[in-house]
């Protein structure tokens, strides 16, 4: 938290690498492994008389982002050359866009928990472009990172992968918005399938531009933060930037405008470079590319091929009656369709959400095993759920079914597990009974107090009845025949 | 439209050509004498006029996302230059001298 | 014998081949024991590079005999296991050095590419290839195609088979000698201002650039890419007329390859010009123009309504700013475009301490002068600051230029001009003198920035003021975006009205026969 008086301002950079099959400007597979300079040829290493030809699966998605995320689809747009010398962008520019990009001025709208209430922010989209990637450099010799090294080995295969640029506006006031941002547009990205949108593997990244100022004064001196390699370091750097800057200021200090590595070990910024040496980019058009236009009925016939964004999926979920955090935990974990699923096999959505969130959730990060190999359907869920509702499990007895489903890999359904493990709930009146009656006669003490007017004390008779039934009675039908013999 | 040896030598580093100072002091005029020449489109009023990039109104020149085979590995690195008999390659990668600068 | 199949044209040889009189093989040894005589080299030696020599030609920079013979033989024995063939099968052709051909070198003049072999075909060596043409080699020219005489090579001068003292123009130089100096019946050039236009027009020989787009610029290493366009060289308009009908294709690894068919360029190629409007551009023509040259001109231009033409004065009035937009945008273009060449991938690299520092050392050493000239130019002309008054003003003229051609096209057919303000230049006279060398390009650049086709065809000879003997001057004719076909069929009938001998004479001429 700044201190009173004092005002967050961020704006992100938002790389997104597109899971197209081929790069931007040529054939060359973006599928590839370990094998260095294997998926290259002349156009992606910048040979002499090499040309570019843009992939139109690339402009289609970058065209349905754009509308998943409210912006306008330039009806004519076109591709600028961004000129500076870098070992791993092998034309020694890079094919961008700039004035005018494929998408712009569009919003994303994220609930955000502050002081313990959620809220609804909107966070601008100034622009979303296209652009390719560069090669990746392994620095060698020396320390092993760039400073230091006595040489870098450059790999081409990731030169010319199509990459999306989404800015957006200087809207965000706090980092938890900035992290919600983050998730959602990730979370779209991957709903929309254009995109695995994994930090880790750097198939999004996110840069921030960070400045402070008084409450009402003008926008401040902003740096940009690099190198932040999750949604978590995204948080923490914000919250380091911003107090360096407030301290800077009250100090006396002026901010230079630069760019800023967070070191994630040592959970510090630190210069980069300074801004006023940034690199003239010479952007001009570029002319071995034509222009790109998207006609009215283009969009919308784009458009039709819009999913459920997760804002919607949220909405719906909620209007459902499943509780807000819930449906959180089930949109981000990727639990939609199990849901839904659930819910088209006749499940009530409350219950289904409630099973998931509260125990297949669990289950599966202790099995360490993912939704999909777990084998667990929709259909299991509300079978389960059938089971619970007609007496034939409890509670208890439902978790341990679907343990049991779990580990087995979703190959017997609950009603199948149940049965063979002999779970199912004793709900039979007349078996039961004798138990009652055998628990009432054991425990005359207990009897006498209830009957003085010690209601709670039932519970320790139930309790003797699920231990003389190994936990399979029902626990209703146990209480109504208790309080009958008991009178 | 004059460039001085100052100006030339920032241009030359843009570009990144290395440049000594007998060069940048005798490219001034030459550059400057050639611009001179160039900055007579001053002269068009063209104000309200679209700059021409291409001869045709080309649009929408794609292709499919379909793969095709790449070069051969050593193809490619076998273009690589050789410095004093030794191929600028390692690890089945290009290798340049140390890095200084930040990429842009 | 050899000599005879060098000074036929493309057609002649290939009604032989057809006929059988003659074998590829056989045509091809006779180039390949032509070029050894006049361009100093032994043509199964390694890869030659320099040339000195002020008596020998210097139009190749790498021959490729061996592979030049094993294509002949195979075109041989297809031919006579009666396969298809097509209609240049087996003519010999020279192919300017800026074009990619797999396993052969592909310097464009440069020591930064001295040792580049490429790892794949330029469409345009596919096209001409798959053609059967039997490509003898990679041609000499200004480096990175940047200049007006090929003096701006790495690898010395090409001369002129005219004059051996003087410059063959450029930057296609090698190409245009080749042809000229019968080293080769067709060979490929690259236009980017004219390069194509002026060395065909210095030489005596026919040099078109087509309508841009409609040759692929693939594995064409670029110049200035929204200008570059490749093109034949012939002795005869028909022989230009069929290698550029082979070459002329759409491809898709080009995105500004022009989708649209280009008219059949034989269909009216015998027509005549009678009734036709030709439009005599003012501006290019007068101040700036050698006198001896415009005679040639104006006798040409005589002939032209003699044969049933009609002749219209034409202003274009933004053409006067042609150069000046071309010298920003082009330079503007190739100083990104050669931004690649720094010493990581391919080609030259001087080794220093620093990636930063070799690319910089890597790039002074090499890139010559010129090029280093045009790059710090451009670089300039795209910079903060400067974008709007040098690249963006340059851009909003060349649209200009564009609508002046597009306006006079409303009302006549063709327009034309001389392609070269002068004659052909002795060796070393403008070739440290940028601006007088820029001045050479003066009525080719227009056509170039409208990206229409032009064709220099040649029409007499004129004396300039400090030649013993009269050189070759040409005319250029230019036709509307797409309208090859038109500027053909004027050239053709300016070619047989005029009946220019394009044998070279004088006293320090190639000797041709």
């Amino acid at each position: 938290m700044l201190p009173s008086g004092w005002e967050l301002v961020v704006g992100l950079e938002v790389h997104v690498e597109l899971g197209t099959r081929t790069k931007m400007w040529c054939g060359c597979s973006t599928d590839f492994g370990a094998e260095p300079n294997t998926s290259v040829c002349e156009v992606c290493t910048g040979q002499p008389g090499a040309l570019p030809v843009p992939n139109e699966r690339a402009i289609h998605d970058a065209t349905l982002l754009g509308l998943a995320l409210n912006g306008g689809i330039a009806p004519r747009c076109w591709f600028h050359r961004k000129n500076y010398f870098y070992p791993d962008l092998p034309k020694n520019y890079q094919i961008s866009q700039y004035d005018v990009p494929l998408v712009s001025e569009g919003f994303l709208e994220v609930d955000v928990e502050l002081d313990g209430a959620i809220v609804t922010r909107r966070v601008g989209i100034e622009r979303l472009h296209m652009e390719e990637d560069t090669g990746k450099s392994l620095h060698v010799g020396g320390s092993g990172r760039l400073h230091g090294a006595d040489r870098s080995l450059i790999d081409y295969n990731r030169a010319g992968i199509p990459l999306l640029e989404i800015v957006s506006h200087p809207d965000i006031r706090d980092p938890q918005t900035a992290q919600a941002y983050l998730r959602e547009l990730q979370a779209i990205v991957q709903a929309l399938g254009v995109s695995d949108a994994r930090m880790e593997e750097g198939s999004i990244r996110c840069d921030a531009n960070v400045s402070v100022r008084r409450f009402g004064e003008q926008l401040g001196t902003r740096c940009e933060i690099k190198n932040l390699n999750s949604v978590r370091s995204l948080g923490r750097a914000i919250d380091y930037e911003a107090e360096r800057q407030v301290a800077a200021l009250e100090d006396g200090t002026s901010i230079v405008m630069e760019t800023r590595h967070w070191d994630e070990s040592r959970g510090v910024t630190e210069t980069l470079r300074r801004k006023e040496s940034v690199t003239d980019y010479r952007y001009f058009p570029d002319p071995d590319l034509v222009t790109i236009t998207r006609s009215e009925q283009q969009i919308e016939a784009i458009r039709t091929e819009l999913p459920e964004l997760p804002a919607q999926t949220r909405t719906r979920l909620g209007d459902s009656g499943i509780a807000a955090e819930q449906v959180a935990t089930i949109v981000t974990g990727g639990y939609v369709a199990l849901v839904d699923d659930a819910v088209a096999h006749g499940a009530a959505p409350a219950a289904a959400a409630n099973w998931v969130t509260s125990d297949l959730v669990g289950l599966l990060a202790a099995a360490d095993r993912s939704l999909t190999d777990s084998g667990v359907t929709g259909g299991h869920l509300a079978e389960l759920l059938e089971l619970i509702d007609d007496g034939t499990l409890s509670t208890k007895l439902a978790k341990q079914v679907l343990a049991l489903l779990v580990e087995r890999g979703g190959a017997d359904g609950p009603a199948a597990i149940a049965e063979a493990e002999g779970l199912v709930q004793l709900s039979d009146r007349d078996a039961l009974t004798a138990i009652v009656d055998q628990v009432v006669a054991d425990n005359p003490d207990t009897v006498a107090a209830i009957r003085g007017g010690n209601a709670k004390a039932i519970g320790a008779l139930v309790g003797q009845v699920m231990k003389a039934t190994g936990g399979q009675a029902d626990p209703r039908a146990t209480n109504e025949l208790l309080r009958q013999r008991i009178g | 439209m004059a460039l001085s040896p100052d100006e030339v030598r920032h241009v030359a580093r843009l570009a990144r050509l290395a440049i000594d100072d007998a060069e940048a002091d005798a490219l001034a005029p030459m550059l400057s004498g050639i611009l001179g020449d160039a900055a007579r489109v001053a002269e068009v009023a063209a104000d309200d006029v679209v700059p021409m990039t291409h001869p045709f109104d080309l649009a929408d020149i794609t292709r499919g996302d379909d793969p095709v085979p790449s070069l051969p590995r050593d193809a490619v690195l076998g273009c690589a230059p050789v410095v004093n008999g030794q191929r600028q390659v390692d690890q089945d990668r290009f290798m340049v001298p140390r890095i200084v600068a930040e990429e842009g | 014998m050899s000599h005879e199949l060098c000074t036929a044209t493309a057609a002649d040889l290939a009604g032989r081949l057809t006929a059988r009189d003659v074998s590829a093989r056989e045509v091809v040894d006779a180039f390949l024991e032509r070029i050894a005589e006049v361009d100093g080299v032994d043509v199964d030696g390694p890869v030659w590079q320099r040339g000195d020599d002020p008596d020998a030609l210097h139009a190749f920079v790498a021959v490729t005999a061996a592979a030049a013979r094993e294509h002949a033989d195979d075109i041989d024995a297809r031919r006579a296991a009666g396969r298809d063939l097509g209609p240049l099968a087996g003519v010999p052709l020279a192919l300017k050095d800026v074009l990619a051909m797999r396993g052969a070198p592909t310097t464009c003049g440069s020591r930064m590419l001295a040792d580049w072999m490429s790892p794949y075909d330029a469409t345009v060596t596919r096209l001409v290839r798959e053609a059967d043409l039997v490509v003898l080699g990679k041609t000499n020219m200004d480096e990175f195609a940047m200049g007006s005489s090929t003096e701006h090579s790495a690898f010395g001068a090409t001369r002129n088979p005219w004059n051996l003292d003087r410059v063959p123009g450029g930057s296609s130089g090698g190409s245009a000698a080749a042809v000229a100096g019968r080293l080769a019946p067709l060979a490929i050039g690259t236009d980017t201002g004219g390069s194509i236009r002026q060395p065909a027009a210095l030489t005596g020989i026919v040099g078109a650039k087509p309508t841009y787009g409609t040759v692929s610029r693939h594995g064409l290493v670029a110049f200035a890419s929204s200008l570059d366009q490749a093109g034949p060289f012939a002795r005869t308009v028909e022989d230009a007329a069929r290698l550029q009908a082979i070459i002329q294709q759409h491809d898709p690894r080009d995105a500004t390859s022009v989708p649209q068919p280009v008219g059949d360029l034989f269909a009216r190629l015998h027509d005549g010009v009678d009734g036709l409007r030709i439009g005599v551009i003012d501006e290019l023509r007068g101040e700036g123009f050698d006198p001896a040259v415009a005679a040639v001109y104006d006798a040409a231009l005589q002939r032209l309504e003699a044969m049933g033409a009609e002749l219209v004065d034409v202003s274009l009035p933004h053409s006067r700013y042609g150069l000046s937009a071309y010298y920003l945008i082009a330079p503007s273009e190739a100083s990104s475009n050669l931004a690649r060449f720094d010493g990581v991938r391919y080609g030259l690299r001087v080794d220093a301490p620093t990636a930063e520092a070799m690319n910089a050392a890597t790039r002074a050493a090499g890139f010559g002068p010129e090029v280093r000239r045009r790059i710090m130019i451009g670089t300039h002309a795209l910079s903060s600051g400067y974008y709007d008054a040098y690249y963006l003003q340059a851009s909003k003229v060349r649209t200009l230029i564009a609508r002046d051609f597009a306006a006079a096209f409303a009302d006549v057919d063709v327009l034309v001009s001389p392609t070269s303000p002068a004659v052909a230049f002795g060796l070393g006279e403008q070739a440290d003198d940028p601006r007088t060398m820029y001045r050479n390009d003066i009525a080719t650049v227009p056509a170039s920035l409208a990206g229409i086709p032009g064709i220099s065809v040649p029409i007499g000879l004129a004396a300039a003021a400090d030649a013993q003997d009269p050189l070759p001057v040409g005319l250029q004719i230019m036709a509307p975006l797409l309208a090859d076909d038109v500027m053909y069929r004027i050239a053709w009938a300016v070619e047989q009205d005029l009946a220019f001998d394009t044998t070279p004479v004088g006293a320090r001429a190639l000797e041709v026969a």
